[in-house]
């Protein structure tokens, strides 16, 4: 459908998502991004912003680093409408043909990335903790990092000829920018023309739930990970966060074990936090559970298996039988200095 | 209204195993031998799911998969969970498919299958773990589409879908008319283990094979297949920097623990 020349980069776009008229974090961390890239390469960065109301988050892209914003305002829009946001997102590709399209990969973004990939017909690619710029067959081609599939493999992406290329960027993994009250940049507000086949699917309802809310917040996090259930399940994990003075979380076959909840889950498709102090117990350590706590300041992984992959990422470890372990940390943990 | 349901499954390495995968630095292909396959977990509750709606409103559930020739065994194994009918795409102009061409095939061989009014899907595979494929599988066929599924309760005879869509935070209630692809998460519910019964009426059930012609008929052009018809690529593989020196905290339990919180203690973490 899209066919611009790969060698174009003069234009990135980045999908800013916006939740109740607030920008998600993720998108002023990929606006960073879209901005260091386009400096070497002297493109310009487009953010597009879809919503009811638009006004302060475009401004606030502004100031952040976009050069022109896109704000495509419509009552309607309030809510995540998958078919409407697919639309009016190649609609601005088309129209502004960027090399680059970076999305934060939300469960939202996870939805409308692959679907206006496939629109378009180019390639995407998912959950990166990195991109960057390289020389490849000479012409400068962005590079997506994303973890591989044990201890500390990364696996390098490429897009060689179709544009744009397109990403989505895990939430956390990159820092913001600091914003400049004084920058200047083009605001595009418009209202997007929709009919019926743009609501096809339609959301007709945000409902708040409770739980995992103070996991980004918390000073510690202690994580069981499926290994941790032979040793006593959720009990204990609750007992040594409640010694550590932290809260609970937990890897996906933990989840799936239903021994943590779904809200609570670190790494890839969860959370990522970065507490001080992050202790996994009885998870062997799959990357796409441990970037979801690669920032955290101190990590200590407890595991019966000395050679997981999740001593590669640790600051400490003690490899032993968690049901001598656990006992004997909560007790070291209760214990007054 | 009775629904005709095709249910996507994947055949993946067993995930305790994932270490011993390895990736072809030259071509980028993932080595899988000697690792045990198994059927997608959260696939397995997008055909649960299935099963539950035909009991409720009646129909029929068609499973499908994307593979080679040992991925009949995952079809087998969903038929004698109760799925009706199995389909295979196979065939070597498949192999090296990113999510684009994966379902590009995968949309070809639904229209080969026959008519359908709900395409089932896990939310995500375990080992790409993108989650692209149920929203690209959507494009492809010209449907809607609700991913990340925990719930689906069906109005007005079962034309249209009323689901519970996870979305950080809490969820979206969305409502969507068929025909439509809905991803579900795991929690959608707990699925059924086969049966003596389902495993005997298993192998009585057809399991039909569409190749690349097959795919072609459908209106797919064979440069849309496969390693072809991907416009990613695998560019290489390093080890990323550790950032962390790991110290291993030896002795027994009791020492060890004493040792940890010392150190944490002394490092103001706690």
């Amino acid at each position: 459908m899209m066919h611009s020349n790969p060698d174009s980069m003069k234009e990135i776009l980045v999908w800013a998502e916006q939740r109740d008229g607030r920008l998600m974090p993720v998108a002023l961390e990929i606006l960073r991004k879209a901005r260091e890239l386009a400096g070497p390469l002297g493109a310009r960065v487009s953010a597009v912003v879809i919503g009811e109301d638009c006004s302060v988050c475009a401004a606030e892209l502004v100031a952040h680093g976009a050069d022109r914003v896109f704000a495509a305002q419509d009552a309607r829009l309030h809510l995540y409408q998958a078919d409407a946001f697919t639309a009016i997102l190649c609609r601005i590709i088309v129209e502004t043909r960027p090399g680059l399209v970076l999305l934060g990969a939300t469960s939202v973004g996870a939805d409308l990335a692959p679907a206006a990939a496939a629109r378009l017909a180019t390639g995407l690619t998912a959950h990166c903790t990195d991109v960057h710029v390289e020389q490849i067959d000479g012409r400068a081609q962005p590079v997506m990092t994303v973890p591989g599939w044990r201890g500390s493999m990364m696996v390098k992406i490429v897009c060689p000829e179709k544009r744009p290329v397109m990403a989505t960027i895990r939430p956390g993994v990159m820092d913001r920018g600091v914003p400049d009250a004084s920058r200047r940049g083009q605001i595009v507000t418009f209202e997007p023309a929709l009919g019926d086949g743009d609501f096809r699917a339609r959301a007709l309802e945000w409902v708040p739930e409770a739980g995992g809310g103070e996991l980004e917040q918390a000073k510690v996090v202690v994580s069981g990970g499926f290994g941790f259930y032979e040793a006593g399940g959720t009990a204990l994990l609750e007992e040594l966060a409640l010694a550590a003075g932290g809260v609970t979380a937990g890897s996906r076959p933990a989840c799936d074990a239903g021994w943590v909840p779904e809200s609570r889950l670190i790494g890839q498709s969860g959370r990522t936090v970065s507490p001080d102090l992050f202790i996994s117990v009885g998870a062997s350590g799959a990357p796409h559970y441990t970037t979801g706590f690669a920032k955290s300041k101190i990590v200590v992984a407890v595991d019966r298996n000395p050679k997981a992959p999740v001593f590669d990422v640790a600051d400490f470890g003690i490899a032993g039988d968690l049901r001598e372990v656990l006992p004997a940390l909560v007790e070291e943990l209760r214990r007054k200095t | 209204m009775p629904l005709r349901i095709l249910v996507c499954i994947k055949q993946v390495p067993e995930p305790e195993q994932f270490d011993r995968m390895t990736l072809d630095p030259a071509t980028g292909s993932i080595d899988r031998a000697g690792i045990a396959p198994v059927t997608n977990a959260v696939d397995r509750h997008a055909l649960e799911e299935a099963l539950r709606i035909r009991e409720a409103l009646g129909g029929a559930v068609t499973v499908l998969t994307m593979g080679p020739p040992q991925a009949r065994k995952c079809l087998e194994d969903a038929l004698a969970m109760g799925a009706d009918r199995g389909v295979l795409l196979c065939d070597t102009a498949f192999a090296g498919a990113d999510t684009l061409a994966t379902s590009a095939v995968l949309a070809a061989g639904i229209r080969s299958a026959g008519e359908f009014d709900l395409v089932l899907c896990g939310n995500e595979s375990v080992d790409g773990a993108t989650g692209q494929v149920p929203a690209q599988l959507a494009e492809a066929l010209g449907w809607p589409r609700v991913t990340f599924a925990r719930k689906i309760e069906w109005v007005q005879d079962g034309r249209i879908a009323r689901v519970e869509r996870e979305i950080e935070g809490g969820i979206l209630r969305v409502e969507v008319g068929l025909p439509a692809v809905i991803a579900v998460v795991k929690r959608i519910n707990r699925y059924r283990l086969p049966t003596i019964f389902g495993i005997l009426e298993a192998g009585k059930k057809e399991i039909a094979e569409v190749g690349c012609s097959g795919c072609e008929c459908a209106g797919l052009v064979a440069a849309a297949m496969g390693l072809g018809g991907s416009p990613t690529r695998v560019a290489g593989i390093f080890q990323s920097h550790r950032k962390r020196q790991v110290e291993m905290i030896g002795g027994d339990a009791k020492e060890a623990a004493r040792a940890l919180v010392a150190r944490l203690r002394e490092m103001d973490a706690l």
